[in-house]
């Protein structure tokens, strides 16, 4: 599972630094400074918005804007379960209610000892081998209760 | 000896079923063993029931087996020693599969079979054959691709030589080529398996696309959820610039074309051509009104050829073999062939590329071998998320633009998802308006408050509260948000809402009535 650096104004001023020259930075910066730190922290927001000389309210719009953006930290493991249609049509909704009896949580969230974010995801592209989920960026399809389980455990070794 | 040469998918689909634990086990084992062994890491044909599908090169071609799990590796290790010998899961040469016999491999011709990372192996198997012809002929680029009748593969089906045409003819100091990646659509997989399994080709394409309108730059926007495709295209991007095939001279020429992978941020609606824009421009994926057109003023306000993955991946065959060629195949107005993708409750789900005018029908039925869970087919959604549900009676359809348009359906991407008996269309046409209001950018008032509205109308129906009144707001929200939505996401979510009302009109009774009748 990925480590992140806790969030630094100085790694944040070098990762913009970083990506000024090139053509619409705005993305790659964002998403370097949530590969670095795990989430987006507010306080990065002005050191961009003076760095690319655009509005703090624009940088804001954008990061609120995509789904892949956190603005806190995410649990220790971040597993993604496919909602769209055909992961729905091969069982994708009772996996769905079994990984959220089983944590306890409901999609969206994360459990109360921070262990695990469990999100939905509009499609990994695994529609042949439904239904799918990402579990710390690892891909995995054929997906039943059983197997979900067993790549819960194994998270957590 | 040389080394035996074993294939193992590193296709997303096969990763996901084990196949980078898989390919792990035949290193240990052959080195257990003191077997010599190169393993290449292929796309996917395609046949992903069969996922991961390992190959071993014979004296006879390419022997395949699959599906490989961990425990088989040693018994089918020791066929493949055997010279590709009997195994229980051996498939024999992939090209005899019936499922891939039945097909025209155009724009899928090479993936699966070469190495993607291989620009040795790319240019072995025909490619950048394609550019030579553009490089001869750079003028003639745009008629040949409108001659061929290719249209839009990303859905709308426009008329690639026409918005090529477009940006030729517009005067800019800076033109942009823009591929479409963000393959956001449920039952979508052609342009992550193109991009795993054969990223030259697109490379290809793109350059082509450059030289024929002007534009030295390129982007290709993946979405986020596609890693393994933008590993891959990374990858080749380099590979490509290295080898002289991008850049200041694309092949030794006078054209210059660079190309960058960008990655979106997991947004649906980033989908739509305008959104996909404003995105790389770094802002919010708000759709734009047109005009003006992106033709005209696209990317940071430049004229941008802006294209599907399947579309731009199929310029390089149409350049090598011509126009006439390419558009012998199909029906109509719908020339060539269309990379089908079979998804969902099916026994044989995969890639199928076709010339259009199969029909739904047989992709279901004779071709996806029915539901994998033994019961009947009650529902088959074309076209992704905003694609209409279509019932077995209309299992006639060809696959064309125009057929599906006159039966309110469209097909879109071409990912087609079935469903068997237990799915509830009431259910999905709620989801299709749910999905519409996360993924909804809230430009437009039809798309952003309507699929909410559309949302709450269907638990109403479903509840019993004013049944027929409410199918009535529905229809009527549905006919709002077609006309009234500023883009497709809007425009098209009351496909999937409309067919599954007008074709599964028992699933809308109010849930102790079904129960009762049941």
């Amino acid at each position: 599972m990925p480590r992140y650096e806790p969030w630094s104004a100085e790694r944040t001023a070098q990762i913009i630094r970083e990506h000024q020259g090139i053509e619409g930075p705005l993305l790659p910066i964002l998403q370097a400074l949530q590969e670095e730190f795990g989430y987006i922290d507010g306080a990065a927001e002005p050191l961009i918005a003076e760095e690319l000389n655009i509005s703090r309210a624009e940088v804001h719009g954008v990061i609120t804007f995509y789904h892949d953006f956190r603005r806190e930290p995410a649990g220790r493991h971040v597993l993604k379960l496919c909602r769209a249609e055909a992961c729905q049509a091969a069982g994708g909704d009772a996996l769905v209610a079994h990984a959220e009896s089983r944590l306890g949580v409901a999609l969206g969230n994360t459990t109360a000892d921070g262990r695990v974010t469990v999100e939905p995801v509009y499609c990994l592209g695994l529609c042949s081998v439904s239904p799918s989920a990402m579990i710390d960026g690892r891909i995995v399809a054929r997906l039943d209760a059983k197997k979900l389980d067993a790549l819960l455990a194994e998270a957590d070794r | 000896m040389t080394a035996l040469r074993i294939y193992v998918p590193g296709d997303a689909a096969a990763v996901a079923c084990g196949a980078d634990e898989v390919a792990a086990a035949v290193t240990a084992t052959a080195a257990k063993r003191g077997l010599e062994i190169e393993i290449i890491r292929n796309g996917s044909r395609g046949m992903h029931w069969l996922e991961p599908m390992l190959e071993v090169v014979t004296g006879n071609g390419r022997i395949a087996y699959g599906p490989v799990e961990l425990g088989d590796v040693a018994s089918v290790l020791d066929a493949m020693v055997a010279g590709g010998g009997d195994h229980k899961l051996r498939v024999g040469v992939p090209e005899d599969h019936p499922f891939m016999k039945r097909q025209t491999r155009l724009t899928f011709a090479r993936c699966g079979v070469v190495d993607p990372r291989s620009l040795e192996d790319y240019k072995a198997h025909d490619g950048y054959k394609g550019l030579a012809k553009a490089l001869a002929n750079p003028a003639g680029i745009v008629e040949e691709v409108t001659q061929s009748g290719l249209r839009g593969r990303g859905g709308a089906g426009f008329p690639t030589g026409i918005k090529w045409k477009t940006v030729a003819d517009t005067k800019a100091d800076q033109k942009y080529i823009v591929c479409n990646a963000d393959e956001g659509d449920s039952g979508t997989f052609a342009d992550r398996m193109i991009m795993e399994g054969d990223p030259f080709v697109l490379i290809e394409g793109m350059t082509i696309a450059g030289i024929a309108v002007g534009a030295t730059k390129g982007f290709v926007y993946i979405r986020s959820e596609y890693p393994h495709a933008i590993a891959v295209m990374n990858d080749a991007v380099e590979i490509a610039q290295r080898a002289r095939m991008l850049g200041k001279k694309v092949a030794g020429s006078d054209f210059e074309f660079y190309l960058e992978v960008r990655e979106g941020a997991g947004a649906y609606v980033c989908g739509e051509e305008t959104s996909l824009l404003e995105s790389l421009e770094g802002k919010r994926g708000i759709v734009r009104a047109k005009p003006p057109l992106p033709a005209h003023k696209g990317l940071f306000g430049k004229p941008t050829v802006i294209n599907n993955v399947l579309s731009l991946a199929t310029v390089p065959i149409i350049m090598d073999q011509g126009a006439a060629f390419y558009k012998n195949f199909g029906v109509g107005r719908s020339r060539g062939t269309m990379p089908i993708q079979l998804a969902g409750n099916l026994n044989y789900g995969g890639l199928f590329e076709t010339p259009f005018g199969i029909t739904l029908g047989e992709l279901v039925n004779d071709i996806g071998g029915g539901c994998f869970t033994g019961r009947p087919v009650k529902a088959v959604q074309v076209g992704g998320p905003l694609g209409a549900y279509f019932p077995p009676s209309l299992f006639d359809t060809p696959f064309d633009y125009e057929a599906f348009a006159k039966r309110d359906g469209l097909i879109g991407h071409a990912g087609i998802v079935v469903f068997d008996d237990t799915v509830d269309m009431a259910k999905q046409a709620r989801f299709a308006m749910e999905f519409c209001a996360i993924e909804s950018c809230g430009k437009c008032t039809p798309c952003r408050i309507g699929s909410t509205r559309g949302v709450e109308t269907v638990d109403k129906i479903v509840a019993g509260i004013e049944p027929e009144k409410n199918l009535e707001v529905l229809a009527d929200l549905c006919n709002t948000m077609k006309f009234g939505s500023l883009c497709a996401l809007g425009g098209f979510t009351p496909y999937p809402v409309v067919s599954a009302m007008t074709h599964f009109r028992d699933d809308f009774k109010p849930a102790p009535h079904r129960q009762a009748a049941e």
